[in-house]
């Protein structure tokens, strides 16, 4: 394995009276694929919540690119590099796909020498390149429109899209698949292999072990919030993961 | 033709056919011209002229995902201030008692905005309740500033201005709407504030991880609203060279229904200022028109009530078309 990207030591986490992450490690190098597996309640979200800097970790460190971690928020994790998929996708549903990959950090340009307007032609061709460049297909007369008339699998890509153009280099996938169908799915996972392809890291958070086994190169199982197990996708059987998912 | 054509210039065409069938009826009953009039055409620009005041801004907060029921009593506030403050000037001091009313004014309009914006992004108080109860507050602070009654002024610039005409053809309440809408057109359509007022109607909880300081950007709508209301305000008094509480009282109606007869959703997210002038265009008509073809005036509230009607089923119409693409 080569080095990690991203490496998390001995993280623990208490909520009052429940221990929700007690002393969890891994590592991740760049065009790493890893499942984090468990059941309800196992620790996953308060994982990539601790990741992600939405929770501060109680104890334990985190390195990532080689310096000292510790993300104060949300969106420092994210300036850094490190981006989270929530289902929701947070896309503004009125707005067009350019607008949804540059919301927030729009490019302005000088419009009578004066006055700062969107650049939305710059906004376009960016988008388009990206789309393009990760081989999502979403019809050119389909960029203009507001992408709630997109189908969920593209509104997931654009979600990506807009990590993937910022520069991230650690995408958190919290059920990307969950509410696709079949075929949906399936551009999803493509997506993925794209993307590790590109050296991205994915932590990949499923309920669907076939989507775990179809795209990632490791599995990290939780339960109650310690780490039951780690192993090879390859050299697992379903019902080891599903036994280490329900009684550790 | 589809449905959601339909929906995006149906303001356009409900305008023309309102036009339209004004015309018949003068000309039928007798036989005069409604439209190729100029002097009716002036007046319905300058009937449109302050509820599509109003009605810019709020076309904002509407698409932000809010409403805003204060904006009538904060343009009949504004109203009363400016000519309060203007009576405490002599006649040799005309222009200086202009300058200093509408500075005076304009904040005392954009104070219950700013009060509007805090208590729904910080308190998170529901826009249509703390507006609300800045309806009130502006309602009475308005009729205590002006003491109940209504405050004439005699200021002989301001008059000019009120019923002026630029080139003798268009009256200034016309031109303050026009370079009003212009700006408004431009900030919403073209620069980043327009782009987030969309995201944040779109979707608040995106446009806040997207990293849109949200609570700052809705106090800043808020007080735009205000600031338009105060505007309006303003030309009231300039018009009549007098101020009253109860100025923006039957506007608030019409100006929250132009913006809506123009495609603004419900819903939030959607809407244009252009739509917004068509909105306020077609209720003109409507008023105006009725009383040219001599119809008694109460029918006037019946028609923009039906209107109304009509552009909530046509929006949400449009809400089951997007709604059935999206399961595509």
């Amino acid at each position: 394995m080569s080095e990690a990207i991203l490496s998390v030591q001995g993280v623990s986490k208490r909520f009052g009276g429940v221990q929700a992450l007690q002393d969890v490690s891994f590592d991740l190098a760049p065009g790493d694929v890893m499942a984090l597996a468990g059941d309800n309640g196992a620790g996953k979200s308060t994982l990539i919540k601790i990741i992600s800097g939405v929770y501060q970790a109680d104890s334990g460190s985190m390195t990532y690119r080689n310096s000292g971690y510790q993300p104060l928020n949300p969106k420092h994790s994210r300036d850094l590099g490190i981006e989270t998929i929530y289902q929701d996708l947070a896309l503004a549903d009125n707005l067009d796909v350019g607008a949804n990959i540059f919301l927030g950090r729009e490019p302005v340009r000088q419009w009578l020498g004066m006055f700062p307007v969107i650049d939305r032609q710059h906004m376009r061709n960016d988008s388009q390149e990206v789309l393009k460049n990760l081989d999502i297909d979403i019809p050119e007369s389909s960029l203009d429109q507001p992408v709630r008339r997109l189908s969920g699998g593209q509104r997931q890509a654009v979600a990506i899209s807009r990590a993937i153009y910022w520069n991230a280099e650690v995408l958190i996938m919290d059920e990307p698949t969950a509410a696709l169908g079949v075929p949906e799915q399936r551009k999803v996972m493509d997506l993925i292999g794209n993307l590790k392809a590109r050296k991205i890291a994915i932590i990949f958070i499923s309920h669907n072990l076939n989507d775990i086994f179809a795209v990632t190169d490791r599995i990290l199982v939780l339960r109650r919030g310690q780490k039951v197990g780690e192993c090879r996708t390859a050299e697992v059987e379903r019902e080891e993961i599903v036994r280490m998912m329900v009684q550790g | 033709m589809n449905l959601r054509v339909i929906g995006s210039i149906w303001p356009w065409l409900f305008l023309t056919l309102m036009v339209v069938f004004f015309e018949v009826w003068a000309q039928m009953a007798y036989d005069i011209s409604f439209i190729f009039n100029l002097f009716n055409i002036q007046s319905i620009l300058v009937f449109a002229a302050a509820p599509l005041l109003l009605g810019i801004g709020v076309t904002f907060v509407i698409i932000s995902g809010g409403i805003d029921l204060s904006i009538g009593f904060i343009m009949g506030l504004a109203a009363v201030v400016l000519a309060t403050v203007m009576r405490q000037f002599g006649e040799e001091t005309a222009a200086l008692a202009l300058l200093v009313g509408v500075g005076v004014t304009m904040l005392a309009a954009m104070l219950p905005g700013y009060i509007n914006g805090w208590m729904i992004s910080t308190l998170k108080v529901p826009p249509f309740i703390g507006t609300l109860g800045m309806y009130g507050v502006a309602r009475g602070t308005g009729f205590i500033v002006a003491d109940g009654v209504t405050v004439p002024i005699n200021n002989p610039i301001l008059f000019q201005l009120g019923t002026g005409k630029l080139f003798g053809l268009i009256p200034t309440p016309v031109i303050v709407a026009v370079v009003v809408v212009l700006l408004a057109h431009h900030l919403l359509s073209r620069t980043r504030f327009g782009q987030y007022t969309y995201a944040i109607g779109g979707n608040r909880e995106s446009a806040i991880r997207a990293g849109i300081n949200v609570k700052r950007h809705t106090l800043w709508i808020y007080m735009l609203s205000a600031a338009c209301a105060g505007l309006a305000g303003i030309v009231y008094t300039a018009r009549f060279s007098a101020g009253a509480a109860q100025a923006g009282e039957p506007l608030l109606l019409d100006s929250i229904a132009a913006v809506f007869i123009g495609g603004a959703s419900f819903y939030g997210g959607s809407g244009t200022i252009i739509g917004t002038v068509i909105g306020a265009l077609v209720i003109a008509v409507i008023q105006f028109g009725l009383v040219f073809v001599d119809v008694e005036p109460f029918w006037q509230f019946l028609a923009v009530g039906l209107v109304i009607i009509i552009a909530v089923l046509i929006d949400q119409s449009r809400n089951r078309i997007s709604g059935t693409q999206r399961d595509e």
